[in-house]
């Protein structure tokens, strides 16, 4: 078990940092970690996150493609706004689980 | 002790050869996958990996129902060769096929070149197996960068950290 200061707020996470309690996510959270990602949150960023964290807690698997089909950003702009690695950067920062898709 | 060092993958190069829809759907979620984790990524297709890229065939490709031994009936008897002979047996399990990718959000195959370029993803076609099958730019999908020689693909494969992979 890891508490992490996120924030100035102790939280749980993985060894890989993602957060083992969605409910403990706030903005505060996710501007820290994003920073430790090297990403800036703008608006947009958290219009995607806002969806993430609704598809996280309906227990709906993610994939690049859906969210790229979601309407809310399309799949070059979301590789764009969380560089490297979209889909696990950007549930991390929504404060979900590890995505384990291949897709 | 001293801790081994670890030398992550930062470069993959996908050489896809075949023009079967599980072959070729092989090489796109591995290439896919690498884009995903943010690892550049290459795509060059050859001989009849080249359907994939065709315009007018890539969103036709089939699975194989004869000489594929590790094919099966539904309920997971073996499936006979001579079966999968038959008229409207590939086209079928081919749907079969589609279906089940469709439920696991795999995207046909255009869709799918298209999401490995919005994601960086190079894709490239062989000029050989091109110039064979008498195929230009223009009979190509419109994600396929360039016409390269195998000279050119391997000019690709600098640096530390970087693998071929052959499908």
């Amino acid at each position: 078990m890891t508490i992490k200061t996120i924030a100035s707020v102790n939280v749980e996470v993985t060894e890989e940092g993602y957060l083992k309690d969605a409910s403990a996510w706030n903005k505060e959270i996710a501007i820290d970690i994003a920073k430790e990602e090297g990403i800036e949150l703008t608006d947009k960023h958290f219009e995607v996150i806002e969806f993430i964290r609704k598809k996280v807690a309906a227990g709906e698997g993610l994939t690049i493609r859906g969210i790229g089909k979601s309407g809310v950003v399309d799949a070059k702009t979301f590789y764009q706004l969380f560089p490297g690695a979209p889909l696990k950067k950007a549930t991390k920062i929504a404060g979900g689980s590890k995505p384990v898709s291949c897709m | 002790m001293e801790q081994e060092k670890k030398y992550p993958l930062k470069k993959v190069l996908m050489i896809c050869s075949k023009g079967n829809l599980e072959d070729v759907l092989a090489a796109l979620v591995m290439a896919n996958g690498a884009v995903m984790e943010g690892i550049e990524t290459k795509l060059f297709f050859t001989f009849f990996g080249l359907d994939a890229i065709t315009k007018k065939r890539m969103n036709k490709l089939h699975t194989a129902t004869v000489g594929n031994p590790a094919m099966r009936m539904p309920g997971g008897l073996p499936f006979p060769t001579l079966l999968g002979a038959l008229p409207g047996v590939e086209a079928g399990v081919t749907k079969m096929m589609k279906k089940g990718m469709d439920k696991l959000d795999i995207p046909p195959v255009d869709e799918f070149l298209e999401l490995i370029e919005a994601g960086g993803g190079e894709i490239y076609a062989c000029k050989l197996a091109a110039e064979m099958f008498n195929l230009t730019k223009e009979d190509f999908h419109e994600t396929v960068k360039a016409i390269i020689t195998v000279g050119d693909l391997y000019a690709m494969c600098d640096g530390p950290g970087t693998q071929i992979v052959f499908t």
